[in-house]
């Protein structure tokens, strides 16, 4: 009961006029860059980063706590009425959702994805409070190599489990492990990388590589395609949902909570397959199958419940384990080491108030959004509608006053500009950009535990294998590593059988 | 490891059935993906030799390293380097037979016969660029200004006076907002002392 309590004072903390005033700047903004097409949640947190470095910690994680549910509000917003999927999450969003948009439907699409959120985002919550501390428990016990086990795991795993091509997803992986590596070893004070350049000494800011890749490489990316069609922005009627609606949408919203928690909470479960699940659920189990394909409001209440809910549990791994599964975890990670603070077992101990805080202004700020931002939709779509001149140019220069703002030196533009000619690289072939957002900041990470357990067993190899733990984590690995391969003799002996029936028959 | 692109999609088939149908009433650009398999996008092979590149570097800088151990730290800075610069060319070789073999990213090949304006995307890193060079001599707010007014023009607006009017407004606001109000590090220039 004591979680309750330091939940309470949570709550406690963050009603004042003041931190509810910072929790409705949080989701107004979240929201905001949330609904540009190809930005997303890791990226408003990115860029406003550099804004609270001025706060102090606890208000700044009431407004990232705003932000993070207001960015996936916003994402599903563009998801619908414009067609475009901001992140792969809402990728399946988009397979009904614009549908609904084009027969005239795009109301009921928004408000079943922002009452779904909402929904998904409390139970989710709920389920956090409950979670973590359990992780906590076990991963107090966890040591060096086990905590290197889990994170080779969690790289692995994100780029291999998600996207569509391993070796794209490794390509990205090394990229960013190669970006963390720069600057001053921790452990001895020698420089890597830096080629002697004294500014690349500190490392590159993981706020500098991930505003790079996603902001600066979409406005390069728009103006490569600059002559190739044009976004068309739905119309949207009232928002509202009539009784069928609601009877349709709360199985799906449940359902969907469900699926993507877990698959959230578990090191690099992504929200990909969790959004697809829920799908493929509805289908099957909806009473309006013909629906399916031409705008059935199940196909977006259960996805966009997933979505919401596996965010929320990518939070437990990164605040139990100080482990960041995606884009959106990597930048508040990042956050809170700005802060001094190393997110792990020893945060909930270290920094109850601050954690406490950051989880009740998540339930504050889905419930600020709901209330909010259902009457506003209209109002948020006219956001939408910024020709993408005004909207790209708007990106580049506050993309470039919070990249210049983290070390107060022009330099850092010039590493913003060749992240984001990467991340232009990227997306012209099709290379998935979280592995390397991960890579980058649970690199250094893992190397430092590596080399902790090594240090433990004296220069012995044998002590990156700790304990069972780290046992089981190897063979998820080489499960992980393995399975295409056991795919590939799968596909082979089917082939191999094709033929005898046709020559029977 | 010839088949490792193969084996991946087949085991996402079921996501990339999903993301395949996406695209039916978008934008003309996905149609050819979607009716014809794409051609084979041989330009993807910049990417492996940026990526054997990036391996060439890592390994020759940690060449550099001194090698030593300490009580501390038995295995030092250089291990890691070199893993990651031989992984680097092993991702870089794969990715050349999977090119080859025709494979293709996420978005299933779809920008290979897209039109890329380079002009457009070196005129806007020129912008950003002065943006660099400048910002500490004119100051956040001349040189932010040119950065969005540039920006704009080159991505196409046509209103010239407008958006200046509009970049100035940025450039005060955000100064007076942000750097003024939240202490955020951003240089006054020439202007130092008006503001």
């Amino acid at each position: 009961m004591d979680n309750m309590n330091a939940l309470l004072d949570g709550f406690a903390a963050i009603l004042t006029p003041g931190n509810l005033l910072i929790a409705l700047i949080g989701v107004t903004i979240g929201t905001a860059v949330g609904m540009l097409p190809g930005l997303g949640t890791a990226m408003a947190i990115a860029l406003l980063l550099p804004i609270t470095y001025g706060m102090e910690p606890t208000q700044a994680f009431i407004m990232f706590g705003g932000i993070f549910y207001g960015g996936m509000y916003g994402g599903s917003t563009t998801a619908i009425l414009l067609n475009t999927p901001g992140q792969s999450s809402s990728v399946v969003t988009v397979l009904e959702g614009y549908k609904m948009a084009r027969n005239g439907r795009g109301g009921q699409a928004l408000a079943t994805a922002a009452i779904g959120s909402f929904v998904a985002g409390t139970i989710a919550t709920v389920a956090l409070v409950f979670v973590t501390p359990i992780t906590v428990d076990f991963a107090i016990g966890l040591g060096a190599p086990e905590y290197f086990a889990i994170m080779v795991l969690a790289l692995v795993a994100t780029a291999s489990v998600l996207g569509t091509s391993r070796v794209r997803g490794f390509a990205s992986l090394l990229l960013g492990l190669v970006i963390g590596t720069i600057g001053i070893d921790a452990v001895t004070g020698q420089q890597r990388l830096t080629y002697g350049v004294p500014e690349l000494a500190n490392g590159i800011d993981i706020v500098v590589v991930a505003v790079g890749a996603f902001a600066v490489g979409e406005a390069l990316w728009t103006a490569a395609r600059r002559r190739n069609g044009k976004d068309e922005v739905v119309p949207v009627g009232r928002v509202w949902m009539g009784r069928s609606d609601w009877r349709r949408s709360w199985g799906p919203w449940l359902r969907g909570s469900a699926l993507g928690f877990p698959f959230g909470a578990v090191p690099a479960g992504g929200a990909e397959v969790p959004t697809f699940l829920s799908y493929v659920t509805e289908r099957r189990l909806s009473k309006h199958k013909q629906e399916f394909g031409n705008g059935a409001i199940e196909g977006v209440a259960g996805p966009e419940a997933a979505n919401n809910a596996s965010a929320a549990g990518t939070l437990v791994p990164m605040l139990a384990l100080g482990l960041p599964c995606n884009a959106t975890a990597a930048v508040m990670l990042a956050a809170f080491q700005t802060y001094g603070i190393q997110p792990g077992p020893l945060l909930f101990a270290n920094e109850s108030a601050l954690v406490w805080t950051l989880i009740a202004g998540l339930f504050v700020g889905n419930a600020m959004l709901l209330v909010l931002n259902m009457p506003l939709i209209p109002i948020w779509v006219k956001l939408l509608r910024i020709p993408k001149p005004y909207l790209f140019a708007g990106i580049l220069f506050f993309a470039s006053m919070g990249a210049y703002a983290t070390s107060g030196q022009p330099f850092e533009l010039y590493i913003l500009l060749a992240l984001g000619l990467i991340g232009l690289g990227m997306r012209r072939f099709g290379i998935p950009m979280l592995p390397m957002i991960v890579g980058v900041i649970l690199g250094p990470m893992a190397e430092r535990q590596a080399r902790m357990s090594l240090q433990l067993s004296g220069g012995d190899l044998s002590g990156l294998v700790g304990g069972p733990v780290s046992w089981t984590v190897y063979g998820i690995i080489a499960l992980i590593a393995l399975w295409p391969l056991a795919a590939l003799v799968r596909r082979r002996t089917a082939r191999d059988r094709e033929p005898e029936p046709a020559s029977a028959g | 490891m010839t088949g490792e692109h193969d084996a991946a999609t087949a085991e996402t088939g079921a996501e990339d059935r999903a993301a395949d149908r996406v695209p039916e009433n978008g934008p003309a650009e996905h149609d050819a993906a979607e009716t014809a398999p794409a051609p084979r996008d041989l330009a993807q092979l910049w990417v492996c030799g940026f990526l054997a590149v990036l391996g060439v570097l890592v390994i020759v800088d940690a060449a550099r390293l001194g090698g030593f151990s300490a009580s501390n730290d038995p295995i030092g800075p250089k291990p890691v380097p070199i893993i990651l610069g031989i992984l680097l060319f092993a991702v870089a070789a794969c990715y050349a037979v999977s090119v080859l073999r025709g494979g293709h990213g996420e978005d299933g090949g779809a920008h290979a016969g897209e039109r890329f304006d380079a002009t457009t995307v070196g005129l806007l890193c020129a912008v950003f660029t002065a943006n660099a060079l400048l910002i500490d001599w004119l100051g956040w707010v001349i040189s932010g200004s040119l950065l969005f007014w540039g920006s704009a023009i080159v991505l196409g607006s046509r209103r010239y006076l407008l958006t200046l009017a509009a970049a100035a407004v940025l450039g005060l606001a955000t100064f007076y907002g942000f750097a003024i109000g939240l202490g955020l590090a951003l240089p006054a220039g020439v202007l130092q002392g008006i503001l």
